[in-house]
């Protein structure tokens, strides 16, 4: 039986389950990360701290695919240059376009995503997008190049769930790319609903990192994603608007 | 005066290497932007900072 894998950026992954790196102790990444198997974790780039003795990649295994992101950018311009400073920090060439100008919200800034993710996907980065949910945005960074599309559920951080559940489905449907969603989801049974709708991975961060046993945590997350992701290949049964429909056989009931 | 890490230092110039070294940046795990412009790091040994320069050092945080 062919093993279930997605494709982003000619390679080839097996878990489902991103991971992002903030809000832990350095100790905690490393347990998180094999707990959760995951085969692609999220880091961000800032100004360097001279006293900070640790480096943040020795706590990550070595098979992992560093997915740097953009945050702290507010227009394009600076999310083209937050990319290629990642670049140059030579991890590969992946990034999670992340642009945002409202910090009580932390909504991302599409039309500039839409811009930024151009300009990246041209110069050979495999650009992973952050959006709000938009059909029309979706279309246009799928023709900017980008290679997947990480609709939000609620508000980073928010632990809230699939608030825009019904709009990510839409993506699902109609864009021809991977649909990875990405903040909010709290749970690991949101994670799970969201793998069932049919999305090709799902990301988090605070859900983990504010759990009080983090691994555990981890670990409970890949359990319900990989049941998602099974749940959604065999085939959900059909939902019955009105009425029911029995399980037991109508016939040979005791009585006359 | 040259501008890094948003802070300003009082050179007319002083090469990128030596400013590294002296202010305690480890050359493997940083990144460096210049005017934004990307330093490749196989021209840190020649690069020379001159006043005016608006440089930012950056380097991998945890991060969503």
């Amino acid at each position: 039986m062919k093993k279930d894998t997605f494709t982003l950026g000619g390679k080839e992954f097996s878990s489902r389950f991103i991971l992002g790196s903030g809000k832990y102790s350095l100790e905690l990444i490393k347990a998180a990360v094999e707990n959760a198997g995951a085969e692609i974790i999220t880091l961000a780039v800032r100004r360097t701290n001279t006293k900070d003795t640790e480096n943040i990649l020795d706590y990550i295994p070595d098979n992992v695919t560093l997915l740097p992101n953009t945050s702290g950018a507010r227009d394009a311009k600076e999310a083209v240059r937050i990319a290629r400073m990642s670049r140059e920090l030579g991890c590969g060439d992946f990034v999670k376009v992340e642009i945002m100008q409202d910090s009580k919200y932390l909504l991302p800034e599409n039309y500039e995503t839409i811009k930024a993710t151009q300009i990246l996907a041209d110069e050979g980065f495999i650009v992973l997008p952050y959006m709000y949910p938009d059909l029309n945005v979706a279309r246009e960074l799928q023709r900017a190049g980008a290679a997947a599309v990480m609709p939000l559920a609620s508000p980073i951080g928010s632990n809230k769930g699939l608030a825009t559940k019904d709009f990510i489905q839409i993506l699902i449907d109609e864009i021809d790319l991977p649909i990875i969603v990405d903040a909010g989801i709290g749970r690991p049974s949101q994670a799970c609903e969201a793998m069932e709708m049919g999305a090709a991975a799902i990301m988090s961060n605070t859900a983990i990192a504010t759990a009080r046993d983090i691994p555990a945590m981890a670990g409970a997350f890949k359990q319900a994603i990989e049941a998602g992701r099974a749940a959604y290949l065999s085939g959900l049964g059909r939902v019955l608007e009105r009425g029911a429909s029995a399980s037991d056989p109508l016939t040979g009931f005791l009585r006359d | 005066m040259i501008k890094i890490n948003g802070e300003f230092f009082d050179y007319s110039q002083i090469p990128l290497l030596q400013f590294l070294e002296e202010n305690g940046y480890n050359r493997v795990t940083i990144a460096v932007e210049r005017n934004e412009e990307i330093v490749p790091k196989s021209t840190y040994d020649t690069c020379i900072l001159q006043d005016g320069d608006i440089v930012e050092i950056v380097s991998f945080v945890g991060g969503g």
